[in-house]
C-alpha cells in the first residue's frame, strides 16, 4: 500500500512524507480547485462527470421508449408523452452527451499529454466552454423533463416554428449556447496541436487520436456556427412570426432542412472520428504493433472531414430536391465509404501478426470495428437513392446510426475509458467485471437493434408511438435486448466507481503501450511532465517489441 | 392476397409484400447489394477473431515479415470495394430516375397531407379520406400538398416515399401490379397524432375500381368544381374569353414558356400556377401590369386542387 492510499483510508493514520509530488487529483482538494481549475486534466473531468449524468437520462428516456414499444397500441404513455420521450432522448443523447463525448474528455485530457505539453493553449477559455456547456445543456435538460419538447431532436419547421405546442424556443436557446462550447472547444485544440508540440513531436509523430481530433475540431469551427444560425433562424421565426421557413410567411421549409443537414452530417463525423482515434489508439497498444499504414490513416482522417460537408443531402432524396442533386449527393456518399475502409482494413492488418491481449479495451475494440462496419455499410444501402426511397424515415434508419453511434461511439468511449482509467485516476478496473460488462453490452446492442434493420425493411417509420400488430414480435425483441444493454451499462458505472477506493494501484503504463501519455506518472502530475519530452522516435514505436515476443 | 389483414397471422414478419414489379425490382437491387457487403466484410470479421485467437500474447508463432505499411495493398483495398459498390451506385440512381418520371399515360390522383389526415380525390370527383384505391394496371401519379406541416406519404409494398410539403406541390408515382391491400403511412414526424396518420391502399382490378369510383359517387368533377370555383372566385372577371381587362390567358398554361419581366422565361407547372394566384407579385410576367389581387389565405388547398384541374382542361379546350 503507497503512502498516499494510507491516508485516504484512515485519516486517523499519522501524515507520512510523500516521495513524490502530488499528482493532479491530489494536489488540490478543495470544490474550488476543482470548479475553477484550469487543468485540462480536471476540466476533463469535470465534462466526464457532466456527460456521464446526460448519458443516464437519456438512456432512461430510451428505457421508457422500448416499454412503450412493447405493445402496438400506445397504452402504456399518451402519444404526447411519447413525442416528448423521443425528443428528450434525441436532444440529450446528441447534442449534450455524443458530441461532446470523447473530444471534451479524452480529448481534453488526452491531447496536451499526447504531444508533451503542459495544457490547452488557451486553459481558461477551457474552463470557460465547460460553464458555457453546462449552462446550456443544464438549462435545455430542465426544459425537457419539466416541460417537454415534441420536435424531435431535428426540430423540423414550419412543425416547430408554428405548429408545435410545447417549449420550443427555451430548448432550441439551450442546444445553441451548447453549440458555442463546441466553438470553443475546437479552436484551443487547433491552435494547441498546431502550436504546444514538444520538441520533435512532428506531424506525422503524433498519435491517430491527435489527427482525428484535429479532423473534429475543423468540424467543430466550420459546421457548428451554421447550426447556430439556423437554430436562431427558427427561433425568430417562433417568436417573432419572420418568415423563414414557413410557406405560409413566405419562407421555405426545406431551407431548414438543408441548413440542419449541412451541419447535422459533419456532426455524425464529429462522434465518429475521435471514436476512430480511440480505436486505433487501442488496437495499436493490444497488438503491440505500429498502426499499418499510418500516412493513410491520419489522411483519412482528414478526408473524412472534408468529404462530410459534401454529403448532407443525402438526407434529402425523398424530399423535393432536384434529381440532380439527389444523384451527385448520393456519389459523394459512396465516396465516404472510402476513407472508412481505410480505417477498418488497416485495424485488421494491425492485428495481424501482433501480439494480442484480449483486455476489456481490445474486446471493445474488436466490438467496435464489427459494429461500425455494419453500421457503415447500412449507411451505403441508405446512400443508394431507389434504396433510400423505401427505406427513409424507417426503423432501418434508426438501426444504421445506431451502430454508428452507440456501436461506434459509445463502444470506443467505454473502450477508451478503460484504457486510460489508469492514466485518470491511477487506479485499474477490475478485468473480469470489465470483460463481462463488454459481452453484455454487446450482445445487448445487437439484439435491441439488428431487429430494428428488418423493422425498417418491412415498412415500420420511425418515430411511431402506435404501430401495426405485424411488427410486435420484432419490437418486443428489441425491447428485450434493450433490457441486456441497460445491464451491461451498470457493469462499468459500478466497477469503475468502485475502482477509485478499492481498485488496484495503477503503474504509469498498465499496458506496455507507446505514447507519451504512458511516458509520466498515473496520475500525472498538475503540469503532465515533470521535465518536458523529446521525441526522437517514430509514432507506436512497437516494431522491436513485437519481434522480442515473436 | 397480401394485406395488414393477413399479416397477423404470421407472428415473425421477415419480408414485405411487394405489389408492384418496382418493388421487386428494388428488392433485387437490396438482395444483391446484401449479397456484395457479406462478401466485403465477413472476410474482416474471420480475419479480425483469427487473428486475435492466433496471435495471442505469449503463443509462439511466427511473427516475422510483418510491414507496417504497403501502398499497393492499401490502394486496391480502396479502390476495389469502391469501384464494386460505385455499381449499386448507378443502378439505385436508375430505378431512382424511373421513379421521378411517370409515363405520359399516368391517371393524376390528388393527396393532401394535414395533421393528421390524408384526403385523395379521385378524377371524377370522389374524396377518401385515410384510404385510398387504385386499379392495377395503371401507373398512378399522386399529386399531393400538405396544409400545415411537413408529412411523408409512404406506401412500403411500392418502395416508394415522398415528402408531402406545405406550399409546394410534390409527386411520387407507381404502377400496381397484384390486387389486395397495403399499408400507408405518414413517415415525417409530424407532431402529436403522427403514428396514426395512416391508412389502406386498396389495388383493385379495373373492373373493380370503375364499380368502386360509382359506388363511391361523386356530384361533380374535379375540373367541373373547379371551373364553378373560377367563376365563384371571380377569375373569369379578367381571365375569361369576354374578358376587357388585360390579363394573360390561361389557356394551354402548363408546360408553356413564360417571359417573365425580369428577363428570362420560366416553364409553368402546378407550382408555379399554385404560387401566382397567392401571390400574384412573384415572378411578375412581361408584357402585363400587375393588377391581380392575392388570394393567399383565401383559397383552401382543395379548392386549390379543383382550380388547377380546371385550368388544365382549358389546355385541351383551347388548343
Amino acid at each position: 500500500m503507497s503512502p498516499s492510499d494510507a491516508v485516504l483510508r484512515d485519516p486517523g493514520t499519522p501524515r507520512i512524507t510523500i516521495d513524490r509530488p502530488a499528482d493532479y487529483l491530489h494536489a488540490e482538494h478543495t470544490l474550488r480547485s476543482w470548479f475553477f481549475t484550469t487543468d485540462h486534466k480536471r476540466i476533463a473531468l469535470l465534462y466526464l462527470a457532466s456527460i456521464t449524468g446526460f448519458f443516464v437520462l437519456g438512456a432512461v428516456a430510451a428505457g421508457l421508449i422500448r416499454l412503450s414499444l412493447l405493445v402496438p397500441n400506445g397504452q402504456i404513455f399518451t402519444n404526447d408523452t411519447y413525442n416528448k420521450l423521443f425528443t428528450m432522448h434525441g436532444v440529450i443523447m446528441i447534442w449534450f452527451f455524443l458530441i461532446p463525448s470523447i473530444p471534451a474528455t479524452f480529448g481534453n485530457f488526452l491531447i496536451p499529454l499526447m504531444i508533451g505539453a503542459k495544457d490547452l493553449a488557451f486553459p481558461k477559455l477551457n474552463l470557460l466552454s465547460w460553464y458555457i456547456f453546462m449552462g446550456g445543456s443544464l438549462f435545455a435538460v430542465v426544459v425537457l423533463i419539466v416541460g417537454g419538447v415534441d420536435t424531435g431532436w431535428t426540430f423540423y419547421a414550419p412543425f416547430s416554428t408554428t405548429y408545435s405546442n410545447t417549449y420550443v424556443i427555451p430548448a432550441l436557446l439551450g442546444v445553441i449556447v451548447v453549440g458555442f462550447s463546441s466553438i470553443l472547444t475546437g479552436l484551443n485544440f487547433v491552435v494547441t496541436i498546431h502550436k504546444m508540440r514538444c520538441p520533435g513531436m512532428t506531424w506525422f509523430r503524433m498519435p491517430i487520436f491527435v489527427w482525428t481530433h484535429y479532423a473534429v475540431s475543423l468540424i467543430f469551427l466550420l459546421g457548428t456556427p451554421v447550426i447556430t444560425m439556423a437554430l436562431i433562424l427558427l427561433v425568430m421565426e417562433r417568436a417573432f412570426h419572420i418568415g423563414v421557413f414557413d410557406p405560409r410567411l413566405g419562407g421555405d421549409p426545406v431551407l431548414f432542412e438543408h441548413l440542419f443537414w449541412f451541419y447535422s452530417h459533419p456532426a455524425v463525423y464529429i462522434m465518429v472520428l475521435p471514436g476512430m482515434g480511440v480505436i486505433t489508439e487501442l488496437v495499436a497498444a493490444f497488438s503491440q504493433k505500429r498502426v499499418f499504414g499510418y500516412k493513410f490513416v491520419a489522411y483519412a482522417s482528414i478526408g473524412l472531414a472534408s468529404i462530410t460537408f459534401l454529403v448532407w443531402g443525402h438526407h434529402m432524396f425523398v424530399n423535393g430536391q432536384s434529381q440532380l442533386a439527389s444523384t451527385v449527393f448520393s456519389f459523394l456518399s459512396f465516396a465516404v465509404a472510402v476513407p472508412s475502409a481505410v480505417k477498418v482494413y488497416n485495424w485488421t492488418a494491425t492485428i495481424h501478426k501482433g501480439a494480442i491481449r484480449l483486455d476489456t479495451p481490445m474486446l471493445y475494440a474488436m466490438g467496435y470495428i464489427g459494429l461500425f462496419v455494419l453500421g457503415g455499410l447500412t449507411g451505403l444501402f441508405l446512400a443508394t437513392l431507389a434504396v433510400d426511397a423505401h427505406l427513409h424515415d424507417t426503423y432501418f434508419v434508426v438501426a444504421h446510426f445506431h451502430y454508428i453511434m452507440v456501436g461506434g461511439t459509445m463502444l470506443a468511449f467505454l473502450g477508451g475509458l478503460h484504457y486510460w482509467w489508469p492514466k485518470f485516476t491511477g487506479r485499474m478496473y477490475p478485468e473480469a467485471w470489465g470483460r463481462v460488462g463488454a459481452f453484455l453490452i454487446f450482445i445487448g446492442f445487437n439484439v435491441t437493434f439488428f431487429p430494428q434493420f428488418i423493422l425498417g425493411y418491412l415498412g415500420m417509420p420511425r418515430r411511431y408511438h402506435e404501430y401495426p400488430p405485424e411488427f410486435q414480435l420484432l419490437n418486443v425483441l428489441s425491447s428485450a435486448g434493450s433490457t441486456i444493454l441497460a445491464v451491461g451499462y451498470l457493469f462499468p458505472m459500478v466497477y469503475l466507481i468502485w475502482s477509485l477506493w478499492f481498485g488496484k494501484r495503477a503503474p504509469a503504463n498498465p499496458w506496455q503501450a507507446k505514447g507519451l501519455e504512458w511516458t509520466t506518472t498515473s496520475p500525472p502530475p498538475p503540469h503532465n511532465f515533470l521535465r518536458t519530452p523529446v521525441v526522437d522516435y517514430e509514432p507506436y514505436d512497437y516494431a522491436i517489441k513485437a519481434r522480442e515476443v515473436g | 392476397m397480401t394485406g395488414p389483414g393477413n399479416h397477423t397471422d404470421y407472428p415473425l414478419l421477415l419480408w414485405p409484400a411487394a405489389a408492384s414489379h418496382a418493388a421487386t425490382h428494388v428488392d433485387y437491387l437490396i438482395s444483391a447489394f446484401t449479397a456484395v457487403t457479406l462478401l466485403l466484410t465477413v472476410p474482416i470479421f474471420i480475419a479480425i477473431t483469427y487473428f486475435a485467437l492466433v496471435y495471442r500474447a505469449g503463443r509462439k508463432v511466427e511473427r516475422g515479415h510483418t510491414s507496417d505499411r504497403n501502398v499497393k495493398i492499401e490502394m486496391s483495398w480502396m479502390l476495389i470495394p469502391f469501384f464494386l459498390t460505385l455499381g449499386f451506385f448507378a443502378w439505385g440512381a436508375q430505378i431512382f430516375d424511373t421513379a421521378k418520371h411517370p409515363p405520359g399515360n399516368a391517371m393524376t390522383i390528388q393527396g393532401i397531407g394535414r395533421q393528421w389526415m390524408w384526403k385523395f380525390e379521385h378524377p371524377g370527383g370522389q374524396a377518401e379520406i385515410n384510404d385510398l384505391h387504385v386499379p392495377t394496371g395503371q401507373a398512378i401519379v399522386i399529386n399531393m400538398i400538405s396544409q400545415d406541416v411537413i408529412h411523408s406519404l409512404y406506401l412500403p409494398a411500392f418502395r416508394v416515399q415522398m415528402e408531402t410539403l406545405p406550399g409546394r406541390y410534390t409527386q411520387v408515382w407507381f404502377q400496381a401490379d397484384r390486387p389486395g391491400t397495403y399499408r400507408m403511412y405518414c413517415s415525417e414526424y409530424c407532431g402529436t397524432d403522427h403514428s396514426v396518420m395512416n391508412g389502406q391502399i386498396y389495388v383493385m382490378t379495373p373492373g373493380d375500381y370503375e364499380h368502386w369510383l360509382n359506388s363511391a359517387g361523386s356530384s361533380i368533377s374535379l375540373a367541373g368544381g373547379g371551373k364553378r370555383l373560377f367563376a365563384s372566385y371571380g377569375c373569369t372577371g379578367c381571365h375569361g374569353a369576354a374578358s376587357t381587362v388585360r390579363a394573360p390567358s390561361l389557356a394551354g398554361l402548363f408546360g408553356r414558356p413564360v417571359p417573365l419581366a425580369s428577363g428570362g422565361t420560366l416553364v409553368t407547372d402546378k407550382n408555379y400556377v399554385r404560387d401566382k394566384i397567392l401571390n400574384p407579385d412573384h415572378n411578375l410576367i412581361a408584357g402585363y401590369k400587375q393588377v391581380m389581387p392575392s388570394f393567399n389565405g383565401v383559397i383552401p388547398e382543395d379548392e386549390m386542387i379543383q382550380l388547377m384541374a380546371y385550368i388544365e382542361t382549358m389546355q385541351e379546350v383551347q388548343p
